[in-house]
Protein backbone atom coordinates (compact mmCIF):
# COMPACT_ATOMS: atom_id res chain seq x y z
CA UNK A 1 0.00 0.00 0.00
CA UNK A 2 2.49 2.69 1.13
CA UNK A 3 4.46 3.63 -2.17
CA UNK A 4 6.70 6.53 0.06
CA UNK A 5 9.47 4.71 1.64
CA UNK A 6 10.42 6.10 4.59
CA UNK A 7 13.87 8.48 3.01
CA UNK A 8 11.54 9.33 0.49
CA UNK A 9 8.86 10.65 2.85
CA UNK A 10 12.22 12.23 5.01
CA UNK A 11 13.08 14.25 1.70
CA UNK A 12 9.03 15.31 1.05
CA UNK A 13 8.71 16.44 4.25
CA UNK A 14 12.07 18.23 4.24
CA UNK A 15 11.13 20.19 0.69
CA UNK A 16 7.82 20.55 1.98
CA UNK A 17 9.32 22.82 4.96
CA UNK A 18 12.51 24.42 2.96
CA UNK A 19 10.49 25.08 -0.63
CA UNK A 20 9.18 28.32 0.15
CA UNK A 21 13.01 29.58 0.27
CA UNK A 22 11.99 33.05 -0.27
CA UNK A 23 10.26 33.58 2.88
CA UNK A 24 12.64 31.15 4.46
CA UNK A 25 12.65 33.01 8.34
CA UNK A 26 16.13 33.48 9.29
CA UNK A 27 15.51 32.02 12.26
CA UNK A 28 14.87 28.27 11.31
CA UNK A 29 17.74 26.08 12.71
CA UNK A 30 19.31 22.87 12.57
CA UNK A 31 20.51 20.09 14.57
CA UNK A 32 22.91 17.21 12.87
CA UNK A 33 23.54 14.08 14.46
CA UNK A 34 26.88 13.17 13.67
CA UNK A 35 28.66 10.13 15.60
CA UNK A 36 26.03 9.27 18.31
CA UNK A 37 26.02 13.41 19.20
CA UNK A 38 23.38 16.28 18.48
CA UNK A 39 25.02 19.20 16.95
CA UNK A 40 24.65 21.44 18.36
CA UNK A 41 24.03 19.95 21.67
CA UNK A 42 22.03 22.98 23.07
CA UNK A 43 20.54 25.83 21.00
CA UNK A 44 18.90 28.57 22.00
CA UNK A 45 15.50 29.75 19.72
CA UNK A 46 12.82 31.96 19.34
CA UNK A 47 9.60 31.21 19.93
CA UNK A 48 8.26 30.06 16.38
CA UNK A 49 11.15 28.73 15.13
CA UNK A 50 11.24 25.38 13.65
CA UNK A 51 14.07 23.20 13.95
CA UNK A 52 15.18 20.22 11.65
CA UNK A 53 17.03 17.09 12.94
CA UNK A 54 19.37 15.22 10.45
CA UNK A 55 20.63 12.02 10.99
CA UNK A 56 23.96 11.71 8.94
CA UNK A 57 24.71 8.70 10.71
CA UNK A 58 24.65 4.81 9.73
CA UNK A 59 22.69 3.76 12.02
CA UNK A 60 18.92 5.27 13.00
CA UNK A 61 17.97 6.99 15.80
CA UNK A 62 15.12 9.24 16.78
CA UNK A 63 14.70 12.57 18.48
CA UNK A 64 12.04 12.64 21.57
CA UNK A 65 11.17 15.17 24.36
CA UNK A 66 8.90 13.51 26.77
CA UNK A 67 5.20 14.67 26.39
CA UNK A 68 6.46 17.00 23.27
CA UNK A 69 7.35 15.50 20.89
CA UNK A 70 8.77 12.33 19.53
CA UNK A 71 10.22 11.91 15.64
CA UNK A 72 9.89 7.97 14.20
CA UNK A 73 12.88 6.61 13.84
CA UNK A 74 15.36 8.81 11.51
CA UNK A 75 17.31 6.20 8.93
CA UNK A 76 20.41 7.85 7.12
CA UNK A 77 19.50 11.38 6.03
CA UNK A 78 16.29 11.63 7.41
CA UNK A 79 15.08 14.60 8.31
CA UNK A 80 12.35 15.71 11.96
CA UNK A 81 11.14 19.12 12.02
CA UNK A 82 9.29 20.58 15.21
CA UNK A 83 7.90 24.20 15.48
CA UNK A 84 8.41 25.58 18.80
CA UNK A 85 5.54 28.17 19.61
CA UNK A 86 5.99 28.10 23.59
CA UNK A 87 8.45 28.97 25.52
CA UNK A 88 10.47 26.90 28.05
CA UNK A 89 13.72 24.56 27.97
CA UNK A 90 12.82 21.45 26.22
CA UNK A 91 15.48 18.71 26.72
CA UNK A 92 15.69 15.59 24.53
CA UNK A 93 17.57 12.13 23.98
CA UNK A 94 17.33 9.38 21.44
CA UNK A 95 15.03 6.53 22.83
CA UNK A 96 17.51 4.24 21.10
CA UNK A 97 20.58 5.55 22.20
CA UNK A 98 19.56 7.50 25.55
CA UNK A 99 22.77 9.00 26.23
CA UNK A 100 22.42 10.90 23.37
CA UNK A 101 20.64 13.95 24.75
CA UNK A 102 20.19 17.11 23.77
CA UNK A 103 18.33 21.02 24.88
CA UNK A 104 16.18 23.37 22.51
CA UNK A 105 15.81 26.35 24.73
CA UNK A 106 12.98 28.50 23.53
CA UNK A 107 12.83 32.40 24.38
CA UNK B 1 48.38 -20.33 27.35
CA UNK B 2 47.08 -23.85 28.82
CA UNK B 3 46.05 -23.10 32.54
CA UNK B 4 46.01 -19.04 32.23
CA UNK B 5 44.60 -18.42 35.44
CA UNK B 6 43.02 -14.69 35.83
CA UNK B 7 42.06 -15.31 39.45
CA UNK B 8 38.97 -14.79 41.60
CA UNK B 9 38.82 -11.29 41.77
CA UNK B 10 38.14 -10.68 38.56
CA UNK B 11 40.47 -9.27 35.73
CA UNK B 12 42.97 -6.62 35.16
CA UNK B 13 42.27 -4.48 32.00
CA UNK B 14 45.76 -5.81 30.41
CA UNK B 15 44.33 -9.52 30.98
CA UNK B 16 41.07 -8.59 29.22
CA UNK B 17 42.57 -6.88 26.04
CA UNK B 18 44.97 -10.44 26.28
CA UNK B 19 41.44 -12.12 26.10
CA UNK B 20 39.75 -10.62 23.72
CA UNK B 21 42.68 -10.68 21.64
CA UNK B 22 42.92 -14.32 22.00
CA UNK B 23 39.16 -14.44 21.26
CA UNK B 24 39.97 -13.05 18.18
CA UNK B 25 41.04 -16.12 17.06
CA UNK B 26 38.94 -18.40 19.05
CA UNK B 27 39.67 -19.37 22.66
CA UNK B 28 38.28 -22.42 24.57
CA UNK B 29 37.03 -20.82 27.88
CA UNK B 30 36.07 -23.90 30.68
CA UNK B 31 34.83 -23.44 33.93
CA UNK B 32 35.85 -25.61 36.74
CA UNK B 33 34.95 -25.06 40.29
CA UNK B 34 34.36 -21.23 39.50
CA UNK B 35 37.82 -20.34 37.99
CA UNK B 36 38.11 -19.87 34.53
CA UNK B 37 40.83 -21.43 32.48
CA UNK B 38 41.50 -20.65 28.98
CA UNK B 39 42.90 -23.68 27.21
CA UNK B 40 44.27 -23.28 23.71
CA UNK B 41 43.22 -21.79 20.76
CA UNK B 42 40.51 -22.57 18.24
CA UNK B 43 41.50 -25.61 16.57
CA UNK B 44 42.20 -27.81 19.79
CA UNK B 45 39.24 -25.76 21.14
CA UNK B 46 37.04 -27.06 18.79
CA UNK B 47 38.29 -30.62 18.78
CA UNK B 48 37.55 -30.59 22.61
CA UNK B 49 33.94 -29.62 22.28
CA UNK B 50 33.37 -31.82 19.43
CA UNK B 51 34.91 -34.63 21.72
CA UNK B 52 32.61 -33.71 24.72
CA UNK B 53 29.14 -34.93 25.62
CA UNK B 54 27.07 -32.95 27.08
CA UNK B 55 24.58 -30.07 25.77
CA UNK B 56 26.03 -27.46 23.19
CA UNK B 57 24.08 -24.33 22.00
CA UNK B 58 25.13 -21.12 20.18
CA UNK B 59 24.60 -17.96 20.17
CA UNK B 60 23.86 -15.18 17.22
CA UNK B 61 23.26 -11.70 17.29
CA UNK B 62 23.00 -8.69 15.78
CA UNK B 63 22.23 -9.83 12.52
CA UNK B 64 20.83 -6.49 11.44
CA UNK B 65 18.74 -7.86 8.33
CA UNK B 66 18.51 -5.04 6.13
CA UNK B 67 21.82 -2.91 6.55
CA UNK B 68 23.27 -2.28 3.60
CA UNK B 69 26.20 0.39 4.31
CA UNK B 70 29.93 0.75 3.47
CA UNK B 71 30.53 -1.41 6.74
CA UNK B 72 29.01 -4.23 5.20
CA UNK B 73 26.59 -3.87 1.89
CA UNK B 74 25.11 -7.46 2.39
CA UNK B 75 24.47 -8.58 6.15
CA UNK B 76 21.57 -10.86 4.93
CA UNK B 77 24.99 -12.51 2.77
CA UNK B 78 27.09 -12.91 5.85
CA UNK B 79 23.85 -13.59 7.98
CA UNK B 80 23.73 -16.81 5.30
CA UNK B 81 27.27 -17.47 5.76
CA UNK B 82 26.68 -17.91 9.53
CA UNK B 83 24.29 -20.09 8.78
CA UNK B 84 26.30 -22.33 6.51
CA UNK B 85 29.28 -22.08 9.40
CA UNK B 86 26.16 -23.83 11.94
CA UNK B 87 25.19 -26.36 9.50
CA UNK B 88 28.65 -27.66 9.31
CA UNK B 89 29.37 -27.74 12.62
CA UNK B 90 30.37 -31.97 13.68
CA UNK B 91 27.90 -31.98 16.91
CA UNK B 92 24.33 -30.48 15.78
CA UNK B 93 23.95 -27.81 18.70
CA UNK B 94 20.83 -28.83 20.61
CA UNK B 95 19.24 -25.37 19.91
CA UNK B 96 20.35 -22.06 19.15
CA UNK B 97 19.76 -18.17 21.28
CA UNK B 98 19.99 -15.10 19.22
CA UNK B 99 20.38 -11.96 21.39
CA UNK B 100 18.90 -9.28 18.99
CA UNK B 101 19.50 -6.81 16.49
CA UNK B 102 17.53 -9.34 14.29
CA UNK B 103 16.97 -6.70 11.87
CA UNK B 104 18.48 -3.26 11.31
CA UNK B 105 14.70 -1.11 10.72
CA UNK B 106 12.01 -3.51 12.09
CA UNK B 107 10.60 -4.11 8.42
CA UNK B 108 8.46 -6.79 7.68
CA UNK B 109 10.65 -7.85 4.55
CA UNK B 110 13.42 -7.61 7.09
CA UNK B 111 11.93 -10.12 9.17
CA UNK B 112 10.86 -12.31 6.84
CA UNK B 113 13.98 -12.20 5.51
CA UNK B 114 15.74 -12.97 8.90
CA UNK B 115 13.77 -15.99 9.46
CA UNK B 116 14.17 -17.46 6.09
CA UNK B 117 18.14 -17.68 6.58
CA UNK B 118 17.89 -18.27 9.92
CA UNK B 119 15.15 -21.28 9.66
CA UNK B 120 17.75 -23.26 7.48
CA UNK B 121 19.72 -24.02 10.49
CA UNK B 122 16.71 -25.81 11.31
CA UNK B 123 17.41 -25.29 15.23
CA UNK B 124 14.82 -24.06 17.53
CA UNK B 125 16.05 -20.45 18.26
CA UNK B 126 15.20 -18.34 21.42
CA UNK B 127 15.39 -14.54 21.09
CA UNK B 128 15.33 -11.84 22.68
CA UNK B 129 14.57 -8.25 20.83
CA UNK B 130 17.52 -5.72 20.08
CA UNK B 131 16.48 -1.66 20.12
CA UNK B 132 16.26 -2.33 15.98
CA UNK B 133 13.77 -4.76 16.43
CA UNK B 134 11.15 -2.45 17.68
CA UNK B 135 11.28 0.46 15.53
CA UNK B 136 8.27 -0.54 13.73
CA UNK B 137 5.59 2.19 13.89
CA UNK B 138 3.01 -0.37 16.06
CA UNK B 139 6.02 -1.86 17.66
CA UNK B 140 4.23 -5.31 16.55
CA UNK B 141 5.96 -7.13 14.25
CA UNK B 142 8.72 -8.94 16.37
CA UNK B 143 5.69 -9.46 19.12
CA UNK B 144 3.83 -11.31 16.28
CA UNK B 145 6.63 -13.37 15.49
CA UNK B 146 8.61 -13.59 18.68
CA UNK B 147 6.73 -13.25 21.39
CA UNK B 148 4.25 -16.01 22.01
CA UNK B 149 4.29 -16.98 25.49
CA UNK B 150 6.60 -14.04 26.90
CA UNK B 151 6.15 -11.64 29.63
CA UNK B 152 5.88 -7.67 29.24
CA UNK B 153 8.02 -6.90 26.58
CA UNK B 154 9.20 -9.98 25.84
CA UNK B 155 11.45 -11.80 28.23
CA UNK B 156 10.89 -15.59 29.34
CA UNK B 157 12.77 -18.51 31.11
CA UNK B 158 12.75 -22.25 29.96
CA UNK B 159 14.84 -25.15 31.00
CA UNK B 160 17.26 -27.14 28.94
CA UNK B 161 19.89 -29.75 29.59
CA UNK B 162 19.74 -28.90 32.93
CA UNK B 163 20.28 -25.63 32.73
CA UNK B 164 17.98 -22.46 33.32
CA UNK B 165 17.93 -20.01 30.41
CA UNK B 166 16.68 -16.31 31.03
CA UNK B 167 15.76 -14.22 28.58
CA UNK B 168 15.33 -10.47 29.27
CA UNK B 169 14.73 -7.61 27.46
CA UNK B 170 16.89 -4.44 28.05
CA UNK B 171 15.65 -2.15 25.42
CA UNK B 172 12.72 -0.59 25.71
CA UNK B 173 11.41 2.61 27.76
CA UNK B 174 15.11 3.44 28.10
CA UNK B 175 15.46 6.71 30.13
CA UNK B 176 17.43 10.26 28.63
CA UNK B 177 20.92 10.36 29.82
CA UNK B 178 20.76 6.12 30.91
CA UNK B 179 21.80 2.63 29.58
CA UNK B 180 19.59 -0.37 28.94
CA UNK B 181 16.82 -0.90 31.13
CA UNK B 182 15.39 -3.93 32.33
CA UNK B 183 12.21 -2.14 34.61
CA UNK B 184 10.93 -3.10 37.69
CA UNK B 185 7.97 -5.19 36.84
CA UNK B 186 10.91 -7.54 35.10
CA UNK B 187 13.18 -7.77 37.96
CA UNK B 188 10.24 -8.66 40.15
CA UNK B 189 9.31 -11.58 37.81
CA UNK B 190 13.12 -12.85 37.65
CA UNK B 191 13.10 -12.97 41.54
CA UNK B 192 9.89 -14.31 41.73
CA UNK B 193 11.41 -17.02 38.37
CA UNK B 194 14.42 -18.09 40.37
CA UNK B 195 12.82 -18.23 43.74
CA UNK B 196 12.94 -21.82 44.57
CA UNK B 197 15.44 -23.07 42.13
CA UNK B 198 18.49 -24.85 43.05
CA UNK B 199 21.94 -22.91 44.04
CA UNK B 200 23.48 -25.92 41.78
CA UNK B 201 21.45 -25.15 38.94
CA UNK B 202 23.88 -23.32 35.90
CA UNK B 203 22.08 -20.28 35.06
CA UNK B 204 22.81 -18.60 31.84
CA UNK B 205 20.99 -15.08 31.29
CA UNK B 206 20.97 -13.43 27.97
CA UNK B 207 19.40 -10.14 27.00
CA UNK B 208 20.57 -7.94 23.81
CA UNK B 209 22.86 -4.66 25.92
CA UNK B 210 25.43 -6.05 27.99
CA UNK B 211 24.09 -6.38 31.83
CA UNK B 212 27.56 -5.21 33.03
CA UNK B 213 29.00 -1.65 32.80
CA UNK B 214 31.14 -2.21 29.03
CA UNK B 215 31.28 1.20 28.13
CA UNK B 216 28.74 3.98 29.97
CA UNK B 217 30.06 7.00 27.23
CA UNK B 218 28.89 4.70 24.64
CA UNK B 219 25.89 3.12 26.41
CA UNK B 220 27.04 -0.24 26.29
CA UNK B 221 25.92 -1.34 29.43
CA UNK B 222 22.54 -1.64 31.34
CA UNK B 223 21.34 0.97 34.34
CA UNK B 224 19.41 -1.74 36.63
CA UNK B 225 21.44 -4.62 35.19
CA UNK B 226 23.35 -4.99 39.36
CA UNK B 227 19.80 -5.71 40.60
CA UNK B 228 19.55 -8.95 38.09
CA UNK B 229 23.30 -9.81 39.09
CA UNK B 230 22.14 -9.85 42.47
CA UNK B 231 19.15 -11.78 42.26
CA UNK B 232 21.70 -15.06 40.69
CA UNK B 233 24.78 -14.39 43.25
CA UNK B 234 24.15 -16.93 45.23
CA UNK B 235 24.24 -19.85 42.10
CA UNK B 236 27.35 -22.01 41.65
CA UNK B 237 27.53 -21.27 37.80
CA UNK B 238 26.17 -18.14 36.21
CA UNK B 239 26.56 -16.96 32.21
CA UNK B 240 25.65 -13.80 30.86
CA UNK B 241 25.47 -13.76 27.22
CA UNK B 242 24.87 -10.62 25.47
CA UNK B 243 25.43 -9.27 21.60
CA UNK B 244 25.06 -5.05 20.96
CA UNK B 245 28.68 -4.22 21.47
CA UNK B 246 29.60 -6.69 17.70
CA UNK B 247 32.70 -7.96 19.44
CA UNK B 248 34.16 -10.22 22.09
CA UNK B 249 34.23 -9.56 25.47
CA UNK B 250 34.63 -11.60 28.78
CA UNK B 251 34.75 -10.51 32.12
CA UNK B 252 34.59 -13.45 34.73
CA UNK B 253 33.54 -12.10 38.61
CA UNK B 254 33.65 -15.25 40.83
CA UNK B 255 30.86 -17.40 39.81
CA UNK B 256 29.70 -15.44 37.18
CA UNK B 257 31.49 -15.18 33.17
CA UNK B 258 30.36 -12.44 31.15
CA UNK B 259 30.36 -12.81 27.55
CA UNK B 260 29.35 -10.76 24.63
CA UNK B 261 29.11 -12.33 20.94
CA UNK B 262 30.37 -10.81 17.60
CA UNK B 263 27.64 -9.63 15.12
CA UNK B 264 27.28 -11.43 11.79
CA UNK B 265 26.48 -8.16 10.31
CA UNK B 266 29.63 -5.77 10.53
CA UNK B 267 31.97 -4.90 12.90
CA UNK B 268 32.05 -2.22 16.13
CA UNK B 269 35.15 -0.43 17.07
CA UNK B 270 36.72 -1.59 20.49
CA UNK B 271 35.60 0.88 23.04
CA UNK B 272 37.12 4.77 23.11
CA UNK B 273 38.84 3.85 19.95
CA UNK B 274 36.79 5.66 17.55
CA UNK B 275 34.19 8.73 17.65
CA UNK B 276 31.54 6.96 18.19
CA UNK B 277 30.26 3.24 18.27
CA UNK B 278 28.75 3.10 14.52
CA UNK B 279 29.55 0.61 12.37
CA UNK B 280 33.55 0.46 11.70
CA UNK B 281 34.36 0.39 8.12
CA UNK B 282 37.13 -2.44 7.67
CA UNK B 283 39.27 -3.77 4.21
CA UNK B 284 36.68 -6.17 2.84
CA UNK B 285 39.44 -8.68 3.25
CA UNK B 286 39.11 -8.29 7.28
CA UNK B 287 35.55 -8.15 7.64
CA UNK B 288 34.81 -11.61 7.95
CA UNK B 289 37.28 -12.49 10.44
CA UNK B 290 35.82 -9.86 12.72
CA UNK B 291 31.86 -11.51 12.12
CA UNK B 292 30.96 -14.66 13.67
CA UNK B 293 29.16 -17.12 16.11
CA UNK B 294 29.62 -17.97 19.26
CA UNK B 295 28.91 -21.90 20.97
CA UNK B 296 28.38 -22.57 24.31
CA UNK B 297 29.13 -26.31 25.91
CA UNK B 298 28.20 -27.36 29.48
CA UNK B 299 28.73 -30.65 31.02
CA UNK B 300 26.54 -32.06 33.14
CA UNK B 301 27.60 -32.33 37.00
CA UNK B 302 30.98 -31.19 36.26
CA UNK B 303 30.18 -27.02 36.50
CA UNK B 304 31.68 -26.35 33.71
CA UNK B 305 31.01 -24.46 30.48
CA UNK B 306 33.08 -23.34 27.85
CA UNK B 307 32.18 -20.56 24.96
CA UNK B 308 33.75 -21.10 21.57
CA UNK B 309 33.75 -17.93 19.10
CA UNK B 310 34.16 -18.36 15.37
CA UNK B 311 34.68 -16.04 13.29
CA UNK B 312 33.25 -16.53 9.79
CA UNK B 313 36.75 -16.14 8.21
CA UNK B 314 40.35 -16.45 9.64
Amino acid sequence: MKTLNRRDFGVAVAAAILLPATHARADDMEVHIDNFVFQPAELTVKVGTTVTWTNRDDIPHTVVSAGKFRSKPLDTDDKFSFTFTNAGDYKYFCSLHPHMTGMIKVE
Amino acid sequence: MSGHDHGEDGVSRRKVLECMTWAGTGVLWTITGGVPRSLSIIDSAQAATAAAPGMTFLQISDSHVGFDKPANPNALGTLEEAVAKINAMPTKPSFMIHTGDITHLSKAAEFDNADRIISQSKLDVHYVPGEHDFLDEDVKFYRERYGRGTKGAGWYSFDAGGVHFIGLVNVVDLKAGGLGNLGAEQLAWLEDDLRGKSKSTPIVLFAHIPLWTVYPEWGWGTEDGGRALEYVKGFGSVTVLNGHIHQVMQKVEGNVTFHTARSTAFPQPAPGTAPSPGPMKVEDARLRAMLGIASVNFKQNEQRLAIIDTPLQG
